[in-house]
């Protein structure tokens, strides 16, 4: 452990963004040391870390900091690349696939289900419940043909695209539950249904996937936080 | 062994640009297919069934979408000329950058250009930030990428263009060179480096082009 530097990770545990880099060190058995930041104060560490966004994850890699979930991603694969599987193809093509699709899902399919909480009236809620199933159509076919028959969109083991979409999963099933609708309905989208449970039953992610209820209330708060005193995030 | 690569791209896409520096650094061969600016053709329409748009790079028959991807795929399919840094934390900077180059300067940027009066200046203002960043990171480096140019010079050659018409079409200075010395220096030895010098879109063209995005812009906003 010594030898490959001091790993530390800043995030928080309700976090999406901060589970990725938690999945991808999991795989490759790097052990990190997990700074949970506190809710609502960001500290010293984490600002000095990451100046220009001032956000979580941050991963600390001998002292160097690297920002954005999808960027340490890349660079847990590539700063250990002879331990655990890939995480990311080896070909160029797939490569550049899987970045496209998780360019989507944090750029427009992410945007669209957070739209849901943010809508007002009814007719709103609806097109915004209507958009993020939309998105998951279009995912839902991207799995098919990405997948092609094994178990994960990474092939046989978890790879950057599971970990970018299988993250949102927690707060997919929270936007479930508060808006009494299922999105990831077996019936319309088998596969990634059935993927959604392989994806939190995996060894590197069942340890960081939070209980859809304890997120769940974790959620109202933030909510009810913010409906009281519209302070700066 | 005949490779097809056909590149999709509108004549004056900053995000094309990338794609055709990164193909003459590194000495590869395509077509340009050129698209409309307004309608795309339904070849478009079907190689990128998601957003619709350009530019598209279609490698025998396989097509990829969105720059900075394709820079990506470019890069790892053609080993010349490498692009991006070999270390894995540089390579993360340099991915880290390129996403704040998009998300952040670009926007702050087209704002202040698009816009007027206060809304003008803390566009301006919020693009100095920006702009102190890429500085830092110039520090000690002819160009982003070090001695030569590479994936983040290419990210962010958009600048150079866009700094120039406006500065031209307004009177706003964006990159003055006592403030940003390192900056203003990088966007000449950029913009005068012979593959990049090459592939400018017309000059003459482009200034009209942008005025008349900001006239329609303007028009837009003062009708609602």
């Amino acid at each position: 452990m010594a030898k490959d530097g001091d790993v530390k990770l800043i995030g928080a545990w309700p976090s999406p963004f901060v589970m990725r880099p938690r999945i991808a060190l999991n795989l490759k058995g790097v052990e990190y040391e997990f700074l949970e930041e506190k809710f609502g104060a960001k500290s010293d560490l984490l600002l000095r870390s990451n100046p220009v966004h001032k956000k979580i994850p941050v991963l600390l890699h001998a002292d160097r900091p690297v920002c954005e979930s999808l960027v340490i991603v890349q660079y847990v694969d590539d700063a250990w690349p002879s331990s655990g599987p890939s995480i990311l193809p080896s070909d160029p093509y797939d490569r550049a696939t899987a970045r496209f699709w998780a360019a989507y899902i944090d750029e427009k399919w992410f945007p669209s289900m957070t739209g849901i909480a943010k809508a007002q009236g009814e007719e709103a809620k609806k097109a915004a419940l209507d958009q993020v199933a939309e998105g998951l159509s279009l995912l839902e076919d991207a799995f098919g043909k990405i997948s092609k028959g094994k178990p994960f969109f990474g092939g046989d083991t978890v790879g950057f695209l599971d970990i970018a979409l299988g993250c949102l999963l927690g707060w997919l099933r929270v936007t479930e539950k508060m808006n009494g609708v299922k999105l990831l309905d077996e019936a319309k989208v088998p596969g990634l249904a059935k993927w959604a449970e392989r994806f939190c039953a995996d060894d590197a992610v069942k340890g960081v996937m939070p209980e859809t209820d304890k997120l769940a209330e974790f959620a109202k708060l933030i909510m009810a936080k913010f409906k009281a005193a519209p302070s700066p995030q | 062994m005949a490779e097809e690569l056909k590149l999709f791209r509108t004549w004056s896409s900053p995000y094309a640009l990338r794609v055709v520096w990164a193909l003459r650094l590194k000495g590869i061969q395509y077509e340009t297919v050129l698209e409309d600016v307004a309608e795309k053709s339904d070849i478009v329409r079907r190689y990128n069934p998601v957003y619709k748009k350009v530019p598209v790079l279609l490698h025998n028959g396989r097509p990829i979408s969105e720059s900075l991807i394709i820079l990506e795929y470019v890069d790892e399919t053609w080993k010349q000329h490498p692009l991006l840094p070999q270390d894995p934390h540089a390579r993360a900077m340099a991915r880290f950058w390129a996403r704040f180059g998009d998300d952040k300067v670009m926007q702050s940027m087209w704002t202040a250009f698009l816009s007027e009066g206060k809304e003008q200046e803390a566009a301006l203002a919020e693009t100095s930030e920006h702009l102190q960043k890429l500085e830092e990171e110039l520090r000690g480096k002819k160009f982003f990428g070090g001695d030569s140019i590479g994936y983040l010079d290419i990210t962010f050659g958009w600048l150079a263009n866009l700094i120039r018409v406006l500065e031209e079409t307004s009177s706003l200075k964006v990159v003055d060179c006592e403030r940003f010395p390192l900056l203003f220096a990088w966007l000449k030895e950029f913009s005068d480096a012979p593959v990049i010098k090459d592939c400018w879109p017309p000059h003459d063209q482009l200034v009209p082009k942008f005025v008349a995005l900001r006239q329609l812009h303007r028009s837009r906003l003062s009708s609602t």
